[in-house]
């Protein structure tokens, strides 16, 4: 087995291991850190995949912004403590066992299913590409130019996103 | 090649999303889970990039930017509710049943 696919398998076996464990946790602090970890097995997973700078992004991103905003307001709500009712009883569990199996079964079905061959890049694929323009302007060439327009809505949707959550958590305006 | 085995973590990873919505009650830990959702299907189209091109790592940028504001406004909403009812428990949280 070559040593790509080893470090593929034991960076999905640990994702895969801290997801259930972040499911499962009693304490939302406990989850919150273990979804980090996660994330951290994700942003590998990238490394392994060619999307060096999108495996940065997503530690910068997800385990730097978005989980410190969680665990921030975890703390600010106090909700550290385990309470026993957060996690659904033996009807909830079989619930979502089972609708949760359907939609795995769906998924891996559909996972089965090989991408078509004429949209396939020529052999060597993004690797090639890689070479020839650098890891970082084979990413941002396309942001600046084919993706210019949803580029620019993403900064007015963070705008709004920003007067949103100010306006949402204030007391008094 | 690693498509299949990328492809084949991210159902997994998905499916514990959907899981961990289903079986919490706490409103925070289900916004986790929708986030654990969003990562795996991120990991499906930065698979899908090595063989169709950059186009799907570009995707991922909106996706993490659409996340980061979704978390900020989730989280605020998260706050008002709980000025409000002074609890999390989405079972308790139920205006709309009557």
């Amino acid at each position: 087995m070559p040593v790509t696919l080893v470090l593929f398998w034991t960076f999905a076996a640990i994702a895969v291991g801290s997801a259930l464990l972040c499911i499962t946790r009693r304490s939302a602090v406990a989850s919150a850190l273990w979804l980090v970890v996660t994330l951290f097995q994700i942003a590998a997973l990238f490394v392994l995949l060619d999307a060096q700078f999108l495996a940065v992004l997503q530690i910068l991103v997800y385990a730097g912004a978005i989980m410190v905003l969680f665990l921030f307001v975890i703390m600010l709500l106090n909700l550290g403590r385990a309470t026993s009712s957060d996690i659904k009883g033996p009807t909830g569990l079989a619930i979502a066992t089972l609708l949760a199996g359907v939609m795995g079964l769906q998924l891996f079905v559909l996972a089965r299913a090989a991408p078509p061959r004429d949209l396939a890049l020529p052999a060597g694929g993004l690797e090639a590409a890689q070479r020839a323009q650098g890891m970082i302007a084979m990413v941002a060439r396309p942001l600046f130019d084919v993706y210019l327009v949803p580029f620019e809505i993403t900064s007015v949707l963070l705008l709004a996103a920003i007067v949103g959550a100010v306006v949402l958590a204030k007391r008094h305006l | 090649m690693l498509l299949g085995p990328s492809l084949f973590v991210s159902a997994v990873l998905f499916t514990l999303g959907v899981a961990g919505v289903l079986l919490r009650r706490n409103a925070i830990v289900i916004f986790m889970c929708v986030e654990l959702m969003l990562n795996a299907v991120n990991l499906t189209f930065i698979a899908l990039a090595q063989t169709l091109g950059v186009a799907g790592q570009i995707i991922v940028f909106f996706v993490m930017a659409v996340a980061a504001a979704e978390a900020a406004v989730g989280l605020a909403i998260i706050l008002a509710i709980f000025r409000h009812r002074a609890t999390l428990n989405l079972e308790r949280i139920n205006l709309l049943k009557g």
